[in-house]
């Protein structure tokens, strides 16, 4: 399939997504549960996206492993995203020189 | 006027550096990774300059990568940007009255994370030319890190490329990990999607990865919100 139209795909479907509440919407959602629901999405999503996809992510599973330590540990300690992200990265390129 | 204009937008970028360096780091992994899909150095930038974003981006260029059908790549946008949508909201309550339907729709494009977090924490009302100050430096810094990191992946040793390809994952642990200190609910949300996105990849391999993560977020999401509703003052 063309390249093209995913893109197209992509985009419309995100444009539509952020423009279409901040153009019209104008009241307030009332509902406890799906509040809850939503604020929840973003977690869920991104842990879903991240395991087990960041231990494949190297093409290694050795140095993925140890950049996911590092970036677990690094987190918990709540270094800003950018340091974390590097930080694994170093980790699983060091890693890398001896396996 | 014009010049009252003019500073709020030099403002708005000025207080855009930030996450335009951010972006610009991030984004570099992210150009690595669409090259290590395939995808061109035009292609990568492509999205990275109509997307504006790293969770669907990283998740679109999968789904392009496994072939995927058009209706998953909407599926996996709608999911993953969803929140979007709230931030879109809660945006909207603040906005400057010059801020016109027009003006609403192409601002509507800068609605990030980072963006949202910067615009919605100001004291004043939000007006169209800080958003657009802010929005033009992050995505200088967003489609210059993909480019250069989409046309590094083609120079760079294959080692080193490798490694980057953890940047993104990286930073997602750096989103997710401290809220769950934070908030035991949280904590759960994401133990219960990493587990179920653990099961969807070894037992049902036939699930693609685009849908898999939706099922998981979804699943997740409801138990959380069936189990821990929030309520108002929390937010």
């Amino acid at each position: 399939m063309s390249i093209v139209l995913y893109i197209a795909v992509m985009a419309g479907v995100t444009y539509l997504i952020r423009m279409l509440p901040f153009a019209f919407f104008r009241k307030k959602i009332s509902s406890v549960f799906l509040r809850s629901f939503l604020y929840y999405i973003p977690y869920a999503v991104l842990s879903a996206m991240t395991i087990p996809a960041i231990f494949y992510s190297t093409g290694n599973f050795y140095t993925a492993a140890a950049g996911t330590m590092t970036a677990l540990v690094l987190s918990y300690f709540r270094l800003p995203l950018i340091v974390v992200a590097l930080a694994a990265a170093g980790a699983a390129f060091l890693t890398g020189l001896f396996v | 006027m014009e010049k009252r204009i003019k500073n709020s937008f030099l403002r708005g970028t000025a207080d855009g550096i930030p996450i335009a360096l951010g972006y610009l780091s991030v984004s570099f992994g992210f150009g690595i990774m669409a090259a290590g899909a395939g995808l061109s150095v035009f292609e990568a930038f492509m999205i990275s300059l109509t997307n504006l974003t790293s969770a669907g981006q990283a998740q679109g260029v999968a789904v392009i990568a496994g072939g995927g059908t058009l209706l998953e790549m909407a599926a996996v946008q709608l999911i993953i940007n969803i929140r979007y949508a709230l931030m879109a909201i809660s945006l909207s309550q603040k906005l400057d009255k010059s801020f016109t339907l027009p003006h609403r729709m192409m601002a509507a494009y800068g609605i990030t994370d980072e963006i949202f977090a910067v615009c919605s924490t100001k004291e004043k009302k939000l007006r169209p030319s800080y958003m657009y100050g802010v929005t033009l430096i992050s995505t200088l810094g967003w489609v210059g890190g993909t480019f250069f990191g989409a046309a590094a992946g083609e120079i760079l040793p294959a080692s080193v490329t490798a490694a980057l390809g953890i940047v993104l994952y990286g930073m997602f642990m750096a989103i997710i990990i401290p809220p769950c200190r934070k908030e035991k609910s949280i904590l759960m949300v994401v133990v219960t999607a990493a587990g179920l996105s653990i099961l969807c990849k070894y037992l049902l391999s036939a699930v693609s990865s685009g849908f898999a993560v939706i099922l998981c977020a979804l699943a997740a999401s409801l138990v959380g919100a069936a189990l821990f509703p929030r309520k108002e003052e929390e937010d």
